[in-house]
């Protein structure tokens, strides 16, 4: 077990989440996918942290997780005021601000 | 001693950052004091000034403070100073004196007028850039009240905002004096290229000093190249041949701006610098020359336009150029002393007449036409009685202030060498005379010429102008008294012996002397041929009214010639200023402003309009776009990095 | 040591991690993509464990899988809780750069994780108390060089709370 098999599963998960973020028009479901990334860069920190004896990769996720929790309060909220104005979870359907 | 220097010009500056600044809010009552006090204050500092420069010993008469260093950039230092001496302390006296008379004669011609505030504003920043020029003890000082009296007039005579023809004459008043100012500056870079310095002192020193380096010139050399440069701005600013066209049209401001420009302020800049710079003009017999030729051409066609001028302060105007043509005379025959002493005793007489006219002008409501007027002894007898003093002294009458001061610089002239000068100078002032006396008779004799409507409200004018006008005839009756020439017998020129020390620099021709006897005909000669004018403007005017018009019919060429001026606005029109206006609107606007300036400026934005609509396309609202955009960059950064390190 | 188990574990975690992130793309329903999320984190937290980071596995599982992800269900459930896939797509050909994208970055990292070499970096084993993962040195750092952010943390979280009050406040009708 070598420290690339975490960071290949590390890649593979995080390129999952970011064509995810672009595939779906749910915004939650945009939402989970973004956690997906997050997890992704949360496992490579781990691995490094392990393979090169710091501690300061594990204290990294431990911030990670602060923000993720954070974002994900907030995000929601602005999810269910979008829908209490507009009916919808679509994107697609929010895109006034333009030229 | 002299500590209070400053004062002099700063109190107008005072008043003037107050008035303009405050004046509008607190009331006319609050400007008058404000204005006036300040100049009556300014006289009161220069009359001590002056008291103080008298008392002193003649060879301790100068006095030079420094304040700060104005600018010191490498060599070059300019510092903040004033000079009083003899040739200085007589300026401020006229400049604050008659200056204070005319804001005094303004609270009433000015009474009721909306932008009163703004007038004694002007008006006293006008005292002070004069000041500053008389006072400066440099160059580049001079050249800032130089400028300075250049934007006041601007100012001023074009202070009736809401009318374009006092705009047209503001700016051309401007301008006019834009093209002398460029020969001020390039003689001021000159000085400063031959002698390292700006200062008078330094600069006469050096000239007085060297007489090897600086000989008395009889072709073109530096001093006459410096000396011709610094008179074109004098020419500008005191409106000689050909740069006099401003000076006419200045009328067009409130009637006391015209007495301040025309008496004390101003005009008298060019000769008061030629005079300054004696030390210069006198060792150029080249400089001294163009002096001379210009000053008398001036005096000669000044005085054959005011001839047929019909309003009554465009005569003014022209008698004016006429007479500031006599100082420069008087310079240009290095009778330095002679053409200060005219400039005084002309500063006392025609602000009096402007002054005067005013007065008129005002009594008639706002008519200025002569053909109009007629017959106002009766309405305005202390106007009258004062305008013929004033009439009388300018023609040069014994023994009014004219005479002496004139008759000085027609006997320098040929005492000089310059008989023609002299004769053609005699010549101007029967002229002089004549034209004086038929603005006379043709505004206070005669029959009525107006209608009943205005004969309803004819008056004489309120105490606040009456009484500058009573002031000044006494000084123009009295004001020759300070300069009796030496053949009355009543010892020395003592006004030339005052400012001897100031021009103690200047190189002194070999003269001979002349009897005191031959003196007094010459004097004779000049009364007379005033007499000869006055009788003659008498019988024009007073005695057959006919004839005026009958000459005019028969002589209608010669008539029409000089009734329009020689056509000279006409020439310039033609020949310069429609050139510079062609070519400025179809080339340098047309071409290069709306062609290449604005051309690149709006193709700089036309090509943002084009790349921004293409780009605005990016900016298309979806947050699936936008997400695509950012991992694309985060997917080349990558590629980025793993090019560089695989 | 490298035991057999492990490796086991690891492609077993690993295999069910992929297979759930790649089922929270594929689930039409949002909800059933939440499912499959709380799937793929927890199996994270079980390679956090083979990686011997007991502290980061049990947050992982307690704030993530559980806290976090609840409150995700908790939103689905209030606003729309079987929805599917809202049928207008104004960018359908964003599915196919989403793929090429995703495969770019993979294709991009290769190299890179090569290039440091990480594959060589020989294992440190410690199950020690003393190790790298364990909570006492982590705890030591965390509240000692760390102290602040930490603290600062406690700033964000309640600047995230008030700002997610704010935010699905019930407007009143004005």
């Amino acid at each position: 077990m070598g420290l690339h098999h975490y960071l290949i599963l590390s890649a593979l998960l995080f390129a999952v989440g970011a064509a995810g973020v672009i595939v779906k028009k749910n915004i939650i479901a945009i939402f989970l996918c973004i956690e997906l990334m997050l997890n992704a860069a949360n496992l490579s920190f781990v691995a490094f942290s392990r393979y090169l004896d710091q501690v300061h990769g594990q204290i990294f996720v431990f911030f990670v997780m602060v923000v993720a929790a954070a974002e994900a309060a907030v995000g929601l909220a602005i999810t269910i005021t979008l829908y209490r104005n507009r009916r919808t979870l679509n994107v697609d359907d929010a895109d006034l601000m333009k030229w | 001693m002299l500590d209070y220097l400053w004062l002099i010009p700063l109190l107008p500056l005072a008043g003037s950052a107050l008035n303009g600044l405050a004046g509008k809010r607190l009331g006319s009552s609050f400007v008058t004091w404000v204005g006036c006090g300040s100049a009556g204050l300014a006289f009161l500092a220069a009359a001590a000034a002056v008291l103080d420069l008298v008392r002193a010993a003649p060879q301790n008469r100068e006095v030079l403070i420094s304040y700060f260093t104005w600018i010191a950039c490498g060599d070059f230092v300019a510092e903040a100073q004033f000079l009083l001496d003899p040739l200085s302390g007589v300026m401020i006296l006229v400049v604050t004196g008659v200056g204070f008379v005319i804001h005094v004669y303004s609270i009433g011609y000015m009474h009721g007028d909306g932008g009163y505030y703004r007038f004694f504003s002007y008006m006293n920043l006008f005292l002070f850039a004069m000041l500053v020029l008389v006072m400066a003890g440099n160059f580049l000082m001079m050249f800032v009240g130089w400028e300075g009296v250049g934007l006041c007039s601007y100012l001023l005579i074009g202070y009736y905002i809401d009318r374009k023809s006092a705009g047209d004459a503001g700016k051309k008043a401007f301008v006019v004096n834009r093209i002398g100012d460029v020969g001020f500056i390039l003689g001021v870079f000159l000085v400063f290229a031959t002698f390292g310095s700006l200062d008078f002192a330094e600069v006469f020193r050096q000239i007085a000093s060297a007489p090897v380096r600086f000989p008395a010139e009889t072709g073109v050399g530096l001093l006459t190249a410096i000396a011709l440069l610094l008179f074109v701005g004098a020419i500008g600013k005191s409106a000689q041949i050909p740069l006099y066209v401003w000076l006419p049209d200045a009328m067009e401001g409130p009637t006391p701006v015209s007495a301040l420009i025309h008496a004390a302020t101003m005009v008298t800049a060019g000769v008061y610098m030629v005079v300054r710079c004696a030390p210069i003009y006198s060792r150029s017999e080249a400089a001294l020359g163009v002096v001379t030729v210009v000053g008398i051409l001036t005096a000669w066609l000044a005085a054959t336009i005011g001839l047929t001028q019909t309003d009554i302060k465009r005569v003014l105007a022209y008698s004016t150029v006429s007479q500031l043509g006599y100082m420069f005379v008087a310079a240009g025959v290095t009778a330095f002393s002679a053409g200060i002493f005219h400039l005084m005793t002309h500063a006392f007489f025609k602000a009096l007449l402007f002054l005067g006219a005013g007065s008129v002008i005002h009594a008639m409501g706002g008519e200025q036409d002569l053909t109009r007027m007629g017959g106002l002894r009766r309405y305005a007898p202390i106007t009258y009685r004062t305008m013929c003093i004033a009439a009388l002294a300018i023609s040069g009458i014994f023994p009014l202030a004219g005479f002496f001061s004139k008759d000085e610089i027609l006997f320098s002239a040929w005492a000089g060498g310059h008989p023609v000068v002299w004769a053609v100078g005699l010549a101007t002032a029967g002229l002089t005379a004549f034209y004086m006396f038929r603005l006379t008779f043709l505004a206070f004799h005669g029959p009525e010429r107006f209608g009943d409507d205005v004969r309803h409200h004819l008056h004489e004018s309120p105490p606040s102008m009456t009484i500058p006008l009573v002031i000044l005839a006494i000084l123009a009756t009295v004001g020759g008294f300070v300069g009796l020439p030496p053949w009355m017998g009543l010892g020395p020129n003592r006004f030339a012996e005052f400012l001897a020390p100031a021009l103690a620099h200047a190189h002194r021709p070999e003269t001979h002397e002349i009897s005191h006897s031959v003196e007094f005909v010459f004097a004779l000669v000049s009364v007379l041929a005033a007499l000869i004018g006055i009788f003659l403007a008498r019988y024009m005017y007073v005695g057959n009214p006919a004839a005026a018009g009958l000459l005019a019919a028969r002589a209608r060429g010669p008539y029409t010639l000089l009734y329009r001026k020689y056509y000279v606005d006409e020439i310039y029109d033609r020949l310069l200023v429609n050139p510079i206006v062609v070519v400025s609107r179809e080339m340098l606007w047309k071409g290069i402003d709306v062609g290449i300036v604005d051309g690149t400026v709006n193709g700089v934005g036309a090509s943002m309009r084009v790349w921004g609509g293409l780009l605005k396309y990016v900016q298309n609202g979806l947050v699936r776009s936008y997400a695509s955009w950012i991992l694309t960059g985060a997917a080349l950064l990558l590629y980025y990095v793993a090019r560089m390190r695989g | 040591m490298e035991s057999a188990l492990d490796t086991a574990l690891f492609y077993l975690f690993a295999v069910v991690a992929m297979a759930a992130a790649v089922n929270v793309l594929l689930q039409r329903r949002v909800f059933y993509s939440a499912l499959s999320l709380i799937v793929c984190l927890t199996s994270v937290a079980g390679v956090y464990m083979l990686l011997q980071s007991p502290f980061i596995a049990t947050v992982q599982v307690i704030v993530y899988a559980g806290a976090i992800m609840v409150l995700f269900l908790f939103v689905i459930m209030l606003l729309d809780p079987f929805s599917a896939e809202a049928a207008r797509d104004k960018r359908r050909y964003l599915n196919y750069v989403a793929v090429l994208l995703g495969l770019a970055i993979l294709i991009f990292l290769y190299p890179l994780l090569n290039a440091y070499e990480l594959a060589h970096v020989p294992r440190l084993l410690d199950s020690a108390a003393g190790g790298v993962g364990s909570v006492r040195r982590l705890a030591a750092v965390l509240f000692d060089e760390y102290l602040l952010p930490f603290e600062l943390t406690s700033v964000l979280i309640l600047v995230a709370i008030v700002g997610a009050v704010v935010l699905a406040r019930r407007q009143a009708k004005a």
